[in-house]
């Protein structure tokens, strides 16, 4: 079965959409209900992220396998002016906008991998998966 | 979309049971401003019993909506998160430091009591 589904981030309903379809895939691959809120809170961090700095966006996921292994893949994509200093973005209480600034280091603590692909004026690609345990 | 508050004596009490957006969220800390202000209100028990996910924004409108309250006079207890939600916020490195919280709507209501001295 092909489990995957992409939202496109336009606005703040987008982040609710994105969330919910995270859970539901989430749930669909057998995650628990803490795994699950891990993964639907990863998701809307990320899509607020791209929300707020980029404007628009999308957020793909995707069940991956890995040796046996099952996982959930996010893949959060915008073309925005991308991350500056990528160090910075992943230091806790670092924000620009005001927010609690536990956004990026937040989601790397909540998933398994995770990786920010990013160049200024071009955009930023974050990848972020769980494994199911 | 409106969340809708209740007044029972000098108490409001809400119960979240929407999947929370943005704009739902910032509306609801003024709808909240607004009726402690209109009824005088002492406490405020806000109950998250329902609600599946905190993220960063959430939690920060829920700490600035306790802090606001209190500075209007308001004591407010969050009440019911749920083992999941407590473990992600932590995750995320959100403590809610100096916000009350209390397991389910009969000890919130208790907390507020105590705190108000009847």
């Amino acid at each position: 079965m092909n489990i995957q589904s992409c939202v496109e981030v336009r606005n703040e309903w987008d982040i609710v959409k994105a969330r919910q379809s995270g859970r539901n895939i989430a749930k669909e691959l057998g995650f628990g209900t803490v795994d699950q809120a891990r993964i639907t809170t990863a998701i809307s961090e990320l899509a607020r992220n791209i929300y707020l700095y980029a404007g628009s966006g999308e957020v793909a996921i995707e069940r991956v396998e890995n040796g046996g292994k099952l996982g959930l893949k996010i893949e959060a994509s915008d073309s925005g002016p991308g991350i500056k200093d990528i160090r910075k973005v992943m230091e806790d209480g670092f924000t620009t906008s005001g927010g609690l600034g536990a956004g990026l280091p937040g989601v790397k603590r909540l998933m398994d991998e995770f990786t920010i692909d990013s160049k200024e004026n071009e955009g930023t690609i974050i990848t972020s998966i769980k494994w199911l345990r | 979309m409106r969340i809708p508050i209740l007044k029972l004596n000098q108490y409001l009490l809400i119960t979240i049971q929407v999947d929370l957006d943005d704009k739902t969220a910032l509306q609801f800390q003024e709808d909240l401003l607004e009726k402690i202000h209109e009824t005088g209100a002492k406490g405020v028990v806000i109950d998250l019993t329902s609600v599946d996910m905190i993220d960063s924004f959430i939690a920060k409108v829920l700490g600035d909506v306790v802090r606001m309250s209190n500075l209007m006079g308001a004591k407010v207890v969050l009440t019911g998160i749920q083992p999941a939600v407590a473990i992600t916020l932590i995750d995320l490195g959100i403590m809610m430091k100096n916000v009350p919280t209390a397991l389910d709507l009969e000890q919130g209501l208790e907390k507020l009591q105590q705190e108000l001295g009847g």
